[in-house]
């Protein structure tokens, strides 16, 4: 019954809308103006320009301003700084660019509106304005681009050789993350060895696997180069740290890989941001299926010292499951035994 | 040669001009070779899926900004694609979100807009009787439907139509178990595209010829409306690109059905892991984007020559630079085929290659920047008429300018790391080529509904109809790049799961409530459209004082055009308000002799050259007869 009375509620707004339309319409016919091409409407148009440019401008200027610590996200990596750095710039300059562009369209609108005592000026070209504005934004882009490609290739250069590896891969639907152990060493993988708990197709015959540990989050020191070697197990994901500014798609059958530097620990931003349930997260960028929007892993970055300590702690993936020893070649089981911590 | 080509075809369809009367109501509007009809039926099935299109976003974006709310009552729409609390399942979401992107892209603004103002505009503004292949054009129109048949059904599917993004990136696309929309509905996603594809190349190869091959006497390039000009290289750009998103889509066909490796490597799904070893995904998106970056441009380049020939006609100004416009979609052209990897800085590409792509595609913002200086400059010292297609061209130059803008954030690789696949770019593409290229479609509709239907639309309701969607475009995209400076990833069912994520219920919730407002009120123009075809005021020859020849024609043009012979062209389109002129516009067709007041002096020596011409013509014909 209630879904009856919408309907009709609708229909009869529509009936009074249609005959307001009918009636202005007849008016129109009767006083002529519908044959006219420019009509008061004209001067309504041209002035809601400018009513329109100055709401725009100033509830985008008030929210921007208002809002700044909601839609920033505080930076935590050493990159990340770089390129927000880039990030405020190209906003300053292209900002500024956006507002004079605007105003100059919505100003000429109402100043140039038509008037029967005028003519407008026939100003077909002129070269030299073209020139100008060819070869400014030319030259300001050259600057953002010398500047980007720099920042660039600094954050894809190779990693230092010191650089903590962790590989971390994507499967439907959730992030699984394997130390290089000891050794800092991520041993190799095979697909096809693949399997409910070996979940990484760890490749046994490379001794790199023994004293590899899988963790439930991803815990990083601070201030070391991290290593992430990134791949994934079925589909297209991608790796996406926000606050680290880190970003990088993992592919089924190619590595891919991006380091980076933490620069300020979980209990440091918990400290900054006033919030002491604060966490780093992980998140997946590249659609993967109906559980994309859940694929979370927490990041927990810790001083240097505490990350050595935890790393101590940790306990060997074929420690905890020695069903996998007979995986290891003969000539390998002894030093497996050892490296992976079954026997002290 | 090209000429006599020509002039027979002229003969040919003036023959057939003769018989218009006795063509059956089949021939007619159906299965028609007239462009102008072809036209009709592109933009009326543009239309069609533009409000399938939006009703999906309208859909998603409820979802989005409401996420507790219970949907129980689309029940009886979607049946089981609402979960038992009420909520949007989540593999439907992504389904919604893709066929969204699909249907606007491709359908909307691809289809809806190449394919009704290149076919209705290209003969009529160069001056012929029709298309080069009146068949082939109405092949491409039968092509697309198809196409928009198969995907339709798709729609219905119990497994749901394609789910993977409207790029639908392999493996999650190439394995049929990955997801429901991995199955049927993509195998039918491929097969439209096919037809689709088909149906753009018919089409693009016949506006190429016809605008080679076809223009009336004195209609040089040099002469050429920008309206023409845009949808030559639109479909320059098209005709070149759409065979390698073919190629792609066989290939993700073979590696789906036929077991073959092209983009699959090394998989472990669901228990089990696949053969396929040695291929690579980054194939498929090198592929993709090699259209998929030109298409931006297919759907941008037209929006942009409706605009330039609207903002001039109503400003009463010639366009500003007109050879600078030219050299510009001509360097957009060119550039628009070599930025394409700026999709995939983040996707494992090759550093360098990232480097190289980053400065190629901040070139293209020169060309880009250079159209909107001269837009602005031709609305200097003009006359305005605000029309609805002027407002809709003013408009569209301003969500180019804002989201042309953040294209220099994107196009730069290092501050993409951060920006890649969150809201911000999709403020930035749905500004710039979704919300640009339908408000030159728009735009489009508004100028040309005289011509197409002989009676013009209500300017009032026009007007309300821009202002309710011009404000409600900005409200809600503005907001987006808030949500993408934040890092919110698109294609995202749900916010909740993060922390990082949480905040900005609000403006979700007001950018839903914008959506669906600014869906509803394209209903005004809906109403518009269809009522003013049939009660429309009765329209004057030239209502809107414009120069090209298209307002030469009788008010409602025949098969043929024109009922005599084709008129000449003596000057560029754009002679308004010429310092000496009695009115203040010059139509093509009028030559220099007659205007010896308003001529410039290298124009007063066109004169001779006219008459020379003149002279030419009586003497071929007396040796001819």
């Amino acid at each position: 019954m209630f879904g009856f009375y919408i309907a009709l509620a609708i229909l009869l707004v529509l009936g009074i809308l249609l005959l307001i339309f009918r009636v202005t319409r007849l008016v129109g016919i009767v006083k002529g103006t519908g044959e006219k091409i420019v009509t008061d409407s004209n001067n309504v148009n041209a002035a809601m320009m400018i009513v329109f440019m100055v709401l725009f401008f100033g509830i985008a200027g008030w929210y921007s301003y208002v809002n700044f610590d909601a839609y920033d996200q505080p930076v935590a990596s050493e990159h990340g700084e770089l390129t927000d750095k880039l990030f405020w710039r190209t906003m300053w300059i292209t900002g500024i660019v956006f507002a004079i562009t605007n105003i100059l369209l919505f100003y000429f609108s109402w100043k140039y509106r038509y008037s029967a005592k005028r003519k407008a000026t026939f100003y077909p070209h002129n070269n030299k304005l073209e020139l100008i504005w060819t070869g400014v934004p030319a030259i300001v882009l050259t600057w953002l681009v010398i500047s980007g490609w720099m920042a660039w290739d600094g954050i894809m250069s190779e990693a230092p050789e010191e650089s903590e590896q962790i590989e971390i891969m994507g499967a439907q639907f959730q992030w699984s993350i394997r130390y290089g152990g000891v050794d800092n060493q991520v041993g190799d993988y095979d697909y096809r060895l693949i399997d409910a708990v070996n979940a990484h197709g760890q490749d046994l015959s490379d001794r790199s696997n023994f004293d590899d540990f899988i963790s439930n989050n991803l815990v990083i020191p601070k201030g070391d180069p991290v290593l992430l070697k990134i791949r994934a197990r079925d589909v297209l994901h991608s790796v996406f740290i926000p606050h680290m500014r880190v970003k990088m798609d993992a592919v089924p059958g190619m590595p891919t890989q991006f380091w980076f530097v933490a620069n300020k620990s979980t209990d440091e931003m918990r400290v900054e941001e006033g919030n002491p349930d604060f966490n780093y997260e992980l998140a997946c960028t590249e659609v993967c299926g109906g559980g994309h929007f859940s694929m979370k892993k927490r990041v927990v970055v810790l001083e240097p010292a505490e990350y050595a300590e935890w790393k101590i702690d940790q306990k060997s993936w074929l420690s905890k499951n020695p069903q996998y020893l007979s995986q290891v070649p003969e000539n390998l089981k002894e030093l497996a035994l050892v490296t992976a911590g079954i026997n002290e | 040669m090209a000429t006599e080509v020509a002039q027979i075809d002229v003969q040919v369809q003036e023959d057939h001009h003769d018989h218009d009367h006795e063509q059956s109501f089949i021939s007619k509007y159906i299965f028609s070779t007239d462009h102008k009809t072809i036209a009709k039926q592109f933009l009326i099935t543009g239309i069609f899926w533009a409000i399938i299109g939006a009703a999906m976003s309208a859909i998603f974006r409820l979802q989005l900004g409401f996420p507790e709310a219970d949907l129980g009552w689309l029940k009886p729409l979607l049946g089981r694609w609402i979960t038992e609390t009420g909520q949007l399942d989540q593999e439907f979401y992504l389904a919604l979100v893709t066929m969204h992107g699909t249907i606007m892209v491709f359908f909307v603004l691809t289809a809806g807009l190449s394919g009704t103002f290149s076919n209705f505009l290209i003969p009529l503004q160069i001056g012929a009787r029709d298309m080069a292949s009146g068949f082939m054009n109405m092949l491409s129109y039968w092509f697309f439907f198809v196409s928009g048949v198969i995907m339709f059904i798709s729609l219905f599917l119990e497994t749901g139509p394609a789910s993977g993004g409207w790029v639908v990136y392999p493996p999650l696309s190439a394995i049929q178990t990955a997801m429901p929309g991995s199955g049927m509905g993509m195998t039918l996603w491929l097969i439209a595209m096919v037809f689709f594809i088909a149906s753009s190349l018919l089409g693009g190869i016949n506006y190429i010829s016809t605008v080679v091959n076809l223009r009336t006497k004195g209609m040089t390039f040099s002469r050429l409306p920008l309206t023409i000009w845009a949808f030559f290289l639109t479909a320059v750009i098209g005709v070149l690109a759409f065979p390698v998103l073919f190629a792609a889509a066989l290939l993700l066909v073979f590696d789906r059905s036929f077991g073959t490796s092209f983009y699959l490597s090394e998989i472990y799904i669901q228990g089990e892991a696949l053969s396929n070893v040695g291929g690579s995904p980054i194939l498929y998106q090198h592929l993709f984007w090699f259209l998929g970056h030109p298409e931006v441009y297919i759907v941008l380049l037209p929006a942009l020559g409706i605009t330039s020939e609207v903002i001039a006609t109503n400003s009463r100004k010639p366009i500003f630079g007109y050879k600078a416009m030219i050299v510009s979609m001509l360097g957009i052209t060119f550039l628009s085929f070599i930025v394409w990897a700026h999709h995939m800085f983040v996707s494992g590409l090759n550093p360098f290659l990232g480097s190289i792509f980053m400065f190629l595609t901040l070139i293209i913002a020169v060309p880009s920047a250079v159209k909107v200086f001269n837009y602005l400059t031709t609305l200097w010292k003009g006359n305005i008429i605000f029309t609805p297609a002027m407002l809709f061209s003013i408009g569209l130059v301003s969500v180019f300018i804002s989201g042309g803008i953040t294209g220099i954030f994107l196009g730069n690789s290092a501050i993409d790391i951060q920006l890649h696949d969150t809201y911000f770019v999709v403020a930035h593409f749905h500004l710039v080529m979704g919300a640009a290229s339908a408000f030159g479609l728009l735009a489009g509709v508004y100028h040309w509904f005289p011509k197409m239907f002989g009676r013009m639309m209500d300017a009032k309701l026009g007007y309300i109809h821009f202002w309710l969607t011009f404000i409600g475009i900005y409200a809600v995209f503005f907001p987006m790049h808030y949500i993408g400076i934040a890092g919110f990833p698109r294609r995202y069912y749900s916010f909740t799961n993060f922390d990082a994520f949480s905040g900005f219920t609000d403006l979700n919730q007001f950018i839903s409530i914008a959506a669906i407002a600014t869906f509803f009120g394209q209903f005004i123009f809906l109403f518009n459209f269809f009522y003013s075809m049939y009660r429309g005021r009765k329209a004057t020859a030239n209502p809107w004082n414009s120069n090209t020849l298209e307002w030469t024609t009788p008010i409602n043009p025949g098969h043929g055009n024109w009922e005599g012979e084709i008129p000449e062209v003596h000057r560029w389109p754009y002679d308004y308000s010429k310092p000496g002129a009695e009115d203040d516009f010059i139509p093509q067709t009028v030559p220099f002799s007659e205007t010896m007041e308003s001529n410039l002096p290298h124009e007063n020596d066109m004169i001779a050259l006219e008459k020379e011409q003149a002279e030419e013509i009586v003497v071929d014909e007396s040796a001819g007869h």
